[in-house]
C-alpha cells in the first residue's frame, strides 16, 4: 500500500516535471488598457496548460517599439499600426489580432448624477470650449426633464499619452470638422482648454472634486466606480447607452480582413459610437532570430485560446467580447501565421 | 602593501565609474534629442507650441513651469527651513524637544513624493480652490483671470515648498553647529544679544553651508515629478498667472513618454530631459561659484 503510494507520488512528480519541460514561456508588452483582462486570461491559461505568459503594461507606444525590436513575443496596442510603422518590417509583416473591445464615456459632476443625452456636436462643442455653461440651450434642448445649473463647464482631459485619448479624439475628429482642423487625433493632443489628470483615476478625481467638471474615462472604469455618463447619439440617429453589448455591436460595421480599422462613429444601428478594439501584434513568419517551432506553436495556440475560450472573461472584467464576425476574421489571421513558411495551426 | 594598492585602485575605479555614469547619461540625452535639435534648433527653447498631432514641439511652457514652481517653492520654504535650522543649531541644540523636531524634519525627507502629491490633491487643492473663489472678483477688477481650479502653479509650489524643507533645514543646522565657540563667546563678551550674535556672527560664518543646503533644495524642486504632476493641472501652455494650470519638464516627460508613438515626439521628450539636465547643471555651477565666493569672504 505504502510503496504503491510512493510510486504514484514519484510518477506524479515526474509527470509534472515533464509538463514543465514541455511548457513554453511567452513574453508580451504594451497597452495598459487590456492589462487587467490579460492578467486574468494568462492566469487561467497557465493553470490549464502550464504555459506561462508574462505581460508588461508599458503603454501602446512601448509595445510597438518592443515588437519592432523583437524583444518580446507579442506586443499589445490600442492603436493599429500606421503604414509607416508597418513599413518598418517589410519582409515579415506584423499581424493585428483583436482580443477585446472597450469604450470611452463622457462623465461629469452635476447634482443628482443625471444621465444626460449628448449629440456629437455637443461633445465637440464642450471640448472645443464653444459651449461654456451647463444651461446652454444646446444641452438643455436635448435633456428637457433635467434641471441643469448655470455653472461654467470645466474640461478635464488625460495628461498622460493614452489609447483612451486616441479613441476619444479620433471620434471627435470624425464627427467635427472644426475639431479635426484645430486639434486632430492622437494619444496626446494640444487641448484647446482644460486641465489634465493622470490616468483614468486622475481624470475622475478632478471631475469629482469640481462642480460642473466634465471629462472622459474608459467605460469599465466608469462602471466600476459608479460614475455618471452620457448617452450618445450615433450615426444612425439613435441615442445609445454605453454598455458591453452596445460596444460589441459597434464592430458590426464593415470590417477589413486585417481588422485594422477605427470603429468610432460606427454606422452600426445599435452600436455605441466611441468604441474601439485593442490588438495583439505578432509576426506572420514566426521563424525569426533563434525561435523554436515549439514557441511559435505555443504563441499561436495562446492567441486562438484568447479569441475563443478566453473571451468569456471579457464581460466579467467589463470589456466587450468580440462579435462572431470579428472572431472569424481573427481565426483567419491566426491561421495565416507560419513557421518556415508552413502554417502553424491547421 | 599589495592590499593597500588594491584598495586604492578599487576606490579609483568606483570614482571613475561614477564620473563615467554622468558622461554616459549626457551622451545618451544628446543622442536621443538630436533629431529634435536638428529639426527645431534653438527654436525648441523659445517655442511655446507643443502639439504631438502636428509634430510641433517647443519646451518653453515646461521650462517656465519648472522655474516658476521651483523658485516660488524655494521662496515659500526658506523662512520655515531657516528658522528651523537656526532654532535647532543654536537655541535648542539638545533635549527631547530638539530630538523630536530633528526626527520630524528627517521624516519629511523620508516621505515618498506620491504621498505628498496625494495630500496636495486631497487637502491643499480644495483649500486653494476656496481661496481662488474668494480672490476671483478681486482678480477681475485688476484684469487677472482666476479660475477656481484648485490645481496650478501655486498649489504645486506649496507642495514642493513643504517637500524641500528638510534639505535646507538639515544641512543648515549642521553647519550652524560647526560655528566655533570662541567666535560666539567673543561676541557675547562684547555685550551682543543672542539675536545680534545670530545675525552678525553665526549666519555670516555659516552662509556658504546654508547656501549649499538651499542649492540641494532647489535641485530637488527642479526634478520633482510625481507630486507636481498630481497638482499642477498638466496644461501644456504658458501659465498666465500664479493660479493658472501649467506643466513642468519632469512632469511632461513622465506623462507622455510611454505613449509617444512618433519618433519626433519621443525625441522631443528626450530633448526636454536634456534641457532639464542642463538647467540643473547650470544652476549647480552658479551655486558652486557663489559658495566659493562666500567662503573666501568669511
Amino acid at each position: 500500500m505504502k510503496i504503491s503510494a510512493t510510486i504514484l507520488t514519484i510518477l506524479a512528480v515526474l509527470g509534472l516535471g515533464g509538463a514543465a519541460l514541455a511548457a513554453e514561456e511567452l513574453l508580451g508588452a504594451g497597452a495598459t488598457f487590456p492589462e487587467p483582462l490579460y492578467s486574468k486570461m494568462f492566469d487561467v491559461y497557465y493553470s490549464q496548460t502550464g504555459n506561462k505568459v508574462n505581460y508588461q503594461g508599458i503603454g501602446s507606444g512601448g509595445g510597438i517599439q518592443q515588437i519592432l525590436g523583437k524583444t518580446v513575443d507579442f506586443g499589445g496596442t490600442d492603436a493599429f499600426l500606421t503604414p509607416e510603422q508597418l513599413a518598418k518590417s517589410p519582409d515579415n509583416p506584423l499581424l493585428h489580432i483583436p482580443t477585446a473591445m472597450g469604450a470611452v464615456v463622457v462623465t461629469y459632476n452635476l447634482p443628482g448624477k443625471p444621465q444626460l443625452k449628448m449629440t456629437p456636436d455637443v461633445i465637440a462643442g464642450i471640448f472645443l470650449g464653444l459651449i461654456k455653461n451647463w444651461n446652454d440651450s444646446r444641452i438643455t434642448g436635448l435633456n428637457p426633464g433635467v434641471q441643469l445649473p448655470g455653472d461654467p463647464i470645466v474640461v478635464v482631459h488625460r495628461s498622460d499619452g493614452s489609447g483612451t485619448t486616441f479613441v476619444f479624439t479620433d471620434y471627435l475628429s470624425k464627427v467635427s470638422p472644426e475639431w479635426k482642423e484645430k486639434v486632430g487625433a492622437g494619444t496626446a493632443v494640444k487641448w484647446p482648454l482644460g486641465l489634465g489628470g493622470k490616468g483614468n483615476p486622475g481624470v475622475a478625481g478632478l471631475v469629482q472634486q469640481m462642480k460642473g467638471a466634465v471629462g472622459y474615462v474608459e467605460l469599465s472604469y466608469a462602471k466600476k466606480n459608479n460614475l455618471p455618463y452620457a448617452v450618445v447619439k450615433n450615426r444612425a440617429g439613435n441615442f445609445i447607452v454605453p454598455s458591453i453589448k452596445s460596444v460589441s455591436l459597434a464592430a458590426g460595421a464593415s470590417m477589413p480582413d486585417d481588422t485594422r480599422v477605427s470603429i468610432t462613429d460606427t454606422d452600426a444601428k445599435d452600436g455605441y459610437p466611441i468604441s474601439a478594439f485593442t490588438w495583439i501584434l505578432v509576426y506572420k513568419e514566426q521563424a525569426y532570430g533563434d525561435r523554436k517551432a515549439s514557441k511559435a506553436k505555443a504563441l499561436a495556440k495562446l492567441l486562438w485560446w484568447m479569441t475563443h475560450e478566453g473571451q468569456k472573461y471579457n464581460a466579467d472584467l467589463l470589456y466587450a467580447p468580440l462579435s462572431g464576425e470579428v472572431k472569424t476574421k481573427a481565426e483567419k489571421i491566426i491561421k495565416s501565421m507560419t513557421f518556415n513558411g508552413q502554417p502553424i495551426l491547421k | 602593501m599589495r592590499r593597500e594598492r588594491l584598495f586604492r585602485n578599487l576606490l579609483r575605479l568606483a570614482a571613475w565609474l561614477v564620473g563615467l555614469n554622468v558622461l554616459v547619461i549626457s551622451i545618451t540625452l544628446f543622442w536621443g534629442a538630436s533629431p529634435t535639435l536638428r529639426h527645431f534648433g534653438l527654436g525648441f527653447l523659445w517655442s511655446s507650441h507643443w502639439n504631438p498631432v502636428t509634430d510641433e514641439f517647443g519646451a518653453l511652457p515646461f521650462l517656465a513651469g519648472t522655474l516658476a514652481t521651483s523658485f516660488l517653492a524655494l521662496a515659500l520654504s526658506l523662512p520655515l527651513s531657516l528658522s528651523m535650522a537656526i532654532l535647532l543649531g543654536e537655541f535648542l541644540r539638545v533635549g527631547w524637544l530638539s530630538n523630536v523636531f530633528k526626527s520630524l524634519v528627517d521624516l519629511i525627507a523620508a516621505v515618498p513624493s506620491v504621498i505628498f502629491g496625494y495630500w496636495g490633491l486631497m487637502v491643499l487643492v480644495p483649500l486653494v480652490r476656496e481661496a481662488e473663489m474668494w480672490l476671483m472678483p478681486l482678480g477681475q477688477s485688476v484684469g487677472i483671470e482666476i479660475m477656481p481650479y484648485g490645481v496650478g502653479v501655486l498649489t504645486a509650489s506649496l507642495v514642493l515648498a513643504v517637500m524641500i524643507i528638510p534639505n535646507t533645514a538639515a544641512i543648515a543646522r549642521e553647519v550652524l553647529e560647526l560655528v566655533p565657540r570662541d567666535l560666539k563667546e567673543a561676541a557675547y563678551s562684547f555685550g551682543a544679544t543672542r539675536y545680534e550674535v545670530v545675525r552678525s556672527v553665526i549666519v555670516p560664518y555659516a552662509r556658504s553651508g546654508i547656501f549649499a543646503g538651499i542649492l540641494l533644495s532647489l535641485g530637488r524642486a527642479l526634478g520633482e515629478t510625481m507630486a507636481v504632476t498630481m497638482v499642477i493641472g498638466n496644461t501644456n501652455e504658458m501659465p498666465a498667472n500664479l493660479f493658472a494650470p501649467a506643466n513642468t519638464m519632469a512632469s511632461v516627460i513622465a506623462n507622455e513618454l510611454a505613449e509617444a508613438t512618433t519618433a519626433i515626439h519621443y525625441s522631443s521628450l528626450v530633448a526636454v530631459g536634456l534641457v532639464l539636465f542642463l538647467v540643473t547643471t547650470v544652476i549647480n555651477f552658479i551655486g558652486t561659484y557663489i559658495i566659493k565666493k562666500m567662503t573666501v569672504q568669511a
